[in-house]
């Protein structure tokens, strides 16, 4: 226990006893979930065999590690967090810069470039399918068709940059969003004092405007990559998946696991195994903006 | 060397006009401020000189080459922002070499620039400290730095020691002086602050409004501001004003009714005929309590600075302000007469222009470098 000046007492008893309902209610909140994955994760567990139970040992976990999908479906889940986050945070910081620029309609042409973030997942993934990509019906068809350019079936020739695509799609007004209020936020005698340096345009944006949006850029990353690991939505009703395992990710295959192939016990392996990934993820990245947020 | 020229210089911000026809010349190696009250145009004025603002009509040149088409950053301008405008992510040593690195300068180069104006300015132990590690005062002089390692052929100053507390003001105000003798370099500054407009200038331009009231030496503004405005604004606390009739007049002086008993204004009377109302105008110094003076008045407020003692007067419904020395025993609410030398009054026609004083003051023409020579310990 420690006494500040003021006289008052830091932590003890009175302390634990104000904080308690609250913690108590995160750590269920987080705990139990947590114990229950890890607790199936060591059972033999499956939905449409009642007779198949009991305690399982590591089974679920070498049965799940030495499984060759659960590799692409790692790999798949980088691919597309990297790839989603490269372009909404460079996309992202480039229509900042352009919506920053006066010019007539900027307001209702940045509630519009903002708006793909309002859409529904499942919503925003089926527009895609169905008015823009599809092989007969979509815009894009249409659009190569009166080029002349052979036409790109995106769901079964690239399933995974087709996901990238739309996801980006989303979450790329997210990033703008944040990025432009930041954006606002830089001092207009910098520039003019950069201008007056000697500054053009690219030297402001790359040592004026660039540096002033590091920090916001490490959060839209930090809170883009939370979202982005779990992405689920936009698989399930675009590619389910497929073809094959082309574009299932993490949480698709967990998905596949408990509830196709009704192992519970194996699915939440797949589960913890999540966990341990985006703790490492985290603490990599976590470290960095961390660093970043500081300074 | 460097002179600047400004012709006809207008400025307007979609239909309101902001600066409205400026002509102005600056000589070379001279300290220029521009002062008025918010809202004048003169840091506009100082913006379109730097080239941040474009000119509607008018024509800006230095050493006689018209520049209103050329880039801020080819003028050979450097600027000292109002907020430091330091770049917070470099070092002071990256900040002050930032124009050089945009010029592609070798970065040994460089560093010998920088050093050399960090010498000047005593920034040396501090090249490594980023901007938000300095106190105000050090940003205050790293921007300075900036602008001496560019080696511009004017050195424009936008309200640079607004942002600093009194102490500091004094201080750096003192410095300025210093490095303008130093540099010998073209200065042009912009404030509302009349004492920096007097300590440091060699001219002073008074803006009003978006035009130029009057252009003069500190001292020719203090004593023969040309209309009531400068009279107002220059000098502290402000000139009291009081509307006068007048008895006679001719080219020798006027003489004005004042309460107890006339008086006589040595300025120039011609085009003034008795009955005409003028305002006389007194700076509260020149007033002095004088038992048998032709003014009274009731103490309303009193100010005890120590050295000098300003007392707030009513009579009527005129007002003044008198400065007298630090020992005055008077008390708010006293009654007191007092009384003032005819000479130091100003008198000004109802549309504000002042009538010429007969006499010239014999410091109107002196600038700041002889001033400095016969005493060199006060900048003021």
């Amino acid at each position: 226990m420690r006494e500040r000046t003021s006289g008052r007492t830091v932590g003890g008893f009175r302390n634990l006893f104000l904080q308690g309902p609250a913690v108590t209610l995160l750590l269920l909140w987080m705990l139990v979930p947590l114990g229950m994955t890890l607790w199936f994760s060591f059972q033999r567990y499956n939905l449409i065999n009642p007779m198949i139970s009991g305690f399982a040992g590591w089974d679920n976990y070498t049965y799940l590690l030495t499984d060759p999908a659960l590799w692409t479906a790692m790999g798949n889940t980088l691919l597309l967090v990297g790839w989603v986050l490269a372009i909404s945070v460079i996309g992202g910081t480039l229509l900042a810069v352009l919506f920053q620029q006066e010019f007539f309609g900027r307001g209702i042409a940045r509630l519009l470039v903002i708006a793909p973030f309002f859409v529904m997942p499942t919503v925003g993934a089926l527009v895609w399918k169905n008015m823009l990509m599809h092989p007969v019906n979509g815009v894009f068809a249409w659009l190569s068709q009166l080029l002349g350019l052979p036409v790109i079936d995106w769901f079964s020739s690239m399933p995974l940059a087709s996901i990238i695509i739309i996801v980006s799609w989303q979450w790329m007004p997210f990033a703008l969003l944040i990025l432009l209020t930041a954006i606002q936020s830089l001092d207009d005698d910098q520039v003019e004092a950069a201008r007056m340096d000697g500054a053009g345009p690219l030297a402001i944006f790359w040592f004026i405007t660039l540096p002033h949006l590091k920090r916001a850029i490490s959060v839209v990353i930090m809170i883009e990559m939370i979202f982005l690991l779990t992405i689920f939505a936009e698989i399930f009703v675009t590619t389910s998946g497929g073809p094959g395992l082309a574009s299932t990710n993490l949480a698709y295959f967990i998905y596949i696991r408990a509830l196709l192939d009704f192992d519970v016990g194996g699915a939440s392996a797949g589960g913890v195994i999540a966990i341990i990934l985006a703790n490492i993820v985290a603490i990599f990245l976590i470290r960095t903006v961390a660093k970043n947020l500081e300074t | 060397m460097a002179t600047l020229q400004l012709n006809d210089i207008v400025k307007d911000f979609g239909g309101t006009q902001v600066i409205k026809g400026v002509d102005l010349e600056v000589k070379d190696r001279e300290f220029v401020v521009f002062v008025g009250p918010s809202g004048c145009g003169k840091s506009t004025l100082m913006r379109m000189i730097a080239g941040l603002e474009s000119t509607t009509s008018g024509e800006i040149s230095i050493d006689g080459e018209r520049i209103n088409e050329v880039g801020p950053a080819d003028r050979g301008l450097a600027m000292v922002f109002q907020s430091y405008a330091l770049y917070p992510h470099m070092t002071v040593e990256d900040n002050m070499g930032f124009s050089l690195r945009l010029a592609k300068v070798k970065k040994a180069e460089r560093r010998e620039k920088v050093l050399a104006a960090a010498r000047i300015l005593q920034l040396e132990p501090l090249l490594d400290r980023k901007p938000r590690a300095l106190s105000g005062g050090q940003r205050q002089r790293v921007a300075i730095g900036r602008a001496i390692v560019r080696n511009p052929s004017i050195f424009l100053f936008d309200e640079p020691l607004s942002n600093l507390d009194a102490a500091l003001r004094v201080q750096m105000r003192i410095e300025l002086a210093r490095l303008h003798e130093e540099l010998d370099a073209t200065m042009i500054y912009v404030t509302h602050d009349q004492i920096e407009a007097m300590t440091m200038a060699d001219k002073i331009v008074v803006l009003q409004d978006g035009l130029v009231e009057q252009i003069g030496s500190p001292m020719e503004l203090y004593h023969h501001p040309c209309n009531r405005f400068v009279a107002g604004f220059i000098g502290s606390p402000k000139m009291n004003f009081l509307d006068v009739e007048v008895r006679e007049a001719s080219g020798e002086g006027i003489n004005v009714a004042l309460p107890g008993g006339d008086c006589r204004v040595p300025v120039d009377g011609s085009g003034v005929s008795a009955g005409d109302t003028l305002t006389l105008g007194i700076r509260p110094e020149h007033l002095k309590l004088d038992d048998a003076g032709p003014l009274t008045g009731k103490i309303v407020v009193i100010e005890r600075l120590g050295g000098v003692t300003s007392l707030y007067l009513e009579h009527g419904d005129s007002e003044w302000i008198l400065v007298a020395d630090g020992d005055v025993a008077h008390r708010v609410h006293d009654q007191v007469r007092f009384s003032f030398d005819p000479t130091c009054g100003h008198l000004f026609k109802c549309d504000g222009e002042a009538l010429s004083h007969l006499h010239r003051h014999p410091l109107v023409d002196i600038d700041r470098k002889q001033n400095r020579v016969s005493s060199p310990s006060d900048g003021q």
